[in-house]
């Protein structure tokens, strides 16, 4: 318990450090391009694979599980729109973020502690937390929410394309469902969950990284342990936010 | 002129430097010698400010580094240049924008400026032709100069050096430790070396210091070591049997 309350003061006394104004805004905005690029950007492949099986498979899923003649057909596009947006899409594509990014970030902040580049950006007098962690923070608050409504497209697309080709339902019944009581509020929601889970994924994983000690060993645990966190953490506060946005 | 006043530090109850005092001379190629284990890493680390030190002052030309605040403490990091055993070159980054970084962060100089301090910077390491190449395909010898380059971007008045000779051969280790005293004269900078290398320190030292066991056991000139009765010194410098016998000759 002791231990976990010390790291959890470290992961704080980290976060002061690294939200502080940069050095140099010039060199911010590139390292930060620079991030939106390698966080976002690279993540597109598969975003889109998995956004649109997940799609596919929910709408199958409902379909089989709505026969019967009390449930109208429109009811899968309803629920795979209902699914995809609310929980699919923000938390499902944030834990494959979490796995891509997360070991990604901690490996690479990692190998540059072990290798003493953080101590080469120190001894120069750069706030190192605040130059390597900063940028990747808000880059992925600004790409993953992106990220995640075009998952949703691509999730109920995927849908669509499921019912089309396996003839389940018919396309102006999923077309129907899917357009049924829609609320903006539900993409609201869903949106404000991708953003806290984006910040989790990148500071826990950055504080994983950051204070590691030894060689490329303990870089990959630290790696895996990034995954971990992170990934506790979407899910726990993905049952917070739920309650605080939803009830 | 760096001096070091009355130093301590422990790590877990074990204590690793023991009061240590000494002076760095300015456009003086200072040694820090001794055995792995010594505290000679643990001394250069205090003076950088990478460890803060439970006990003790650290002056850079009467200003006192020990209780500095970040800003404070900023301004003397600007003056600061540090060789990496490892060279520590930032692996994104080709040598051009390695040896640019200091000037991007610390300086408004026109890309053009800073593009040809980057280069008078390379060829005085004698690198040219290699701005576009990145830090993995350099040899370990082009890496320590690459190093050495971005530590002199800024015009240092203090240079630190962690081992510069390990893992490099003896001959391109002669033209490293050359080139650090030539760039200490030249520039007129406090030069600290840690290392256990005694070719360079019968090469280039100016000024040696002995760490023994977390204590300054012993400092002087190359000249004087050879002269020497201090028994660990003398264990430590001549430590092979061929050492043992030239030293008896």
């Amino acid at each position: 318990m002791l231990k976990f309350f010390n790291e959890l003061g470290v992961y704080f006394i980290l976060l002061g450090k690294v939200f502080k104004k940069p050095d140099k805004t010039k060199v911010f905005w590139q390292q930060l391009v620079f991030e939106i690029d390698k966080i976002g950007l690279d993540s597109l492949g598969i975003v889109f694979i998995i956004s649109i099986f997940m799609g596919g498979v929910v709408a199958i899923q409902t379909a089989f599980n709505i026969d019967s003649p009390w449930f109208p057909v429109y009811s899968v596009g309803f629920t795979v729109r209902q699914s995809v947006i609310l929980e699919f899409s923000p938390t499902i594509v944030s834990l494959i973020l979490a796995g891509k990014v997360g070991s990604h970030i901690a490996s690479e902040i990692g190998t540059m502690r072990v290798t003493e580049q953080i101590d080469a950006l120190d001894i120069m007098g750069v706030n190192s937390a605040n130059y390597l962690i900063l940028p990747k923070i808000v880059a992925a608050m600004i790409i993953n929410p992106i990220l995640v409504v075009i998952s949703m497209f691509l999730g109920i697309f995927g849908g669509w394309l499921a019912c089309y080709f396996t003839g389940l339902v018919m396309s102006a019944h999923y077309v129907y469902g899917v357009q049924l009581d829609f609320r903006g509020y539900d993409v609201f929601y869903a949106l404000v969950k991708t953003i806290v889970f984006a910040f989790l994924i990148t500071s826990a994983s950055s504080y994983k990284g950051y204070y590691v000690e030894g060689g490329s060993l303990e870089v990959g645990k630290a790696s895996t342990k990034a995954v971990v966190y992170s990934s506790i953490l979407i899910i726990l506060f993905n049952l917070i936010l739920t309650q605080m946005l939803l009830s | 002129m760096i001096e070091v006043k009355n130093v301590n530090k422990s790590f877990n109850g074990k204590h690793v430097l023991k009061d240590v005092s000494t002076i760095f001379e300015q456009g003086k190629v200072n040694m820090v010698i001794g055995q792995s284990g010594s505290g000679k890493t643990v001394l250069i680390k205090c003076i950088v400010g990478l460890f803060e030190p439970d006990e003790g002052s650290i002056f850079f030309n009467e200003r006192n580094f020990i209780g500095l605040g970040f800003k404070e403490k900023k301004e003397i990091r600007k003056e600061i240049g540090m060789l990496f055993q490892g060279a520590a070159l930032f692996d994104s980054f080709n040598v051009e924008e390695n040896v640019m970084f200091p000037l991007n962060m610390f300086t408004e100089m026109s890309l053009s400026e800073k593009l040809d301090r980057v280069n008078f910077c390379l060829k005085r390491v004698n690198l040219e032709n290699v701005n576009k190449l990145s830090p993995s395909e350099l040899s370990g010898g082009m890496k320590k100069r690459v190093a050495i380059a971005r530590a002199i971007a800024m015009n240092p008045r203090y240079l630190f050096c962690d081992e510069p000779n390990s893992g490099l051969d003896p001959k391109t280790s002669i033209l490293i430790d050359n080139l650090i005293s030539e760039i200490t004269k030249e520039f007129n900078i406090t030069t600290i070396v840690n290392t256990h290398d005694m070719n360079s320190v019968f090469e280039v030292g100016d000024n040696i210091a002995f760490i023994y066991k977390g204590l300054l056991w012993w400092q002087g000139t190359y000249l004087e070591i050879m002269d020497s009765d201090n028994t660990e010194l003398n264990d430590f410098v001549y430590a092979t049997e061929l050492m043992k016998k030239i030293k008896k000759k």
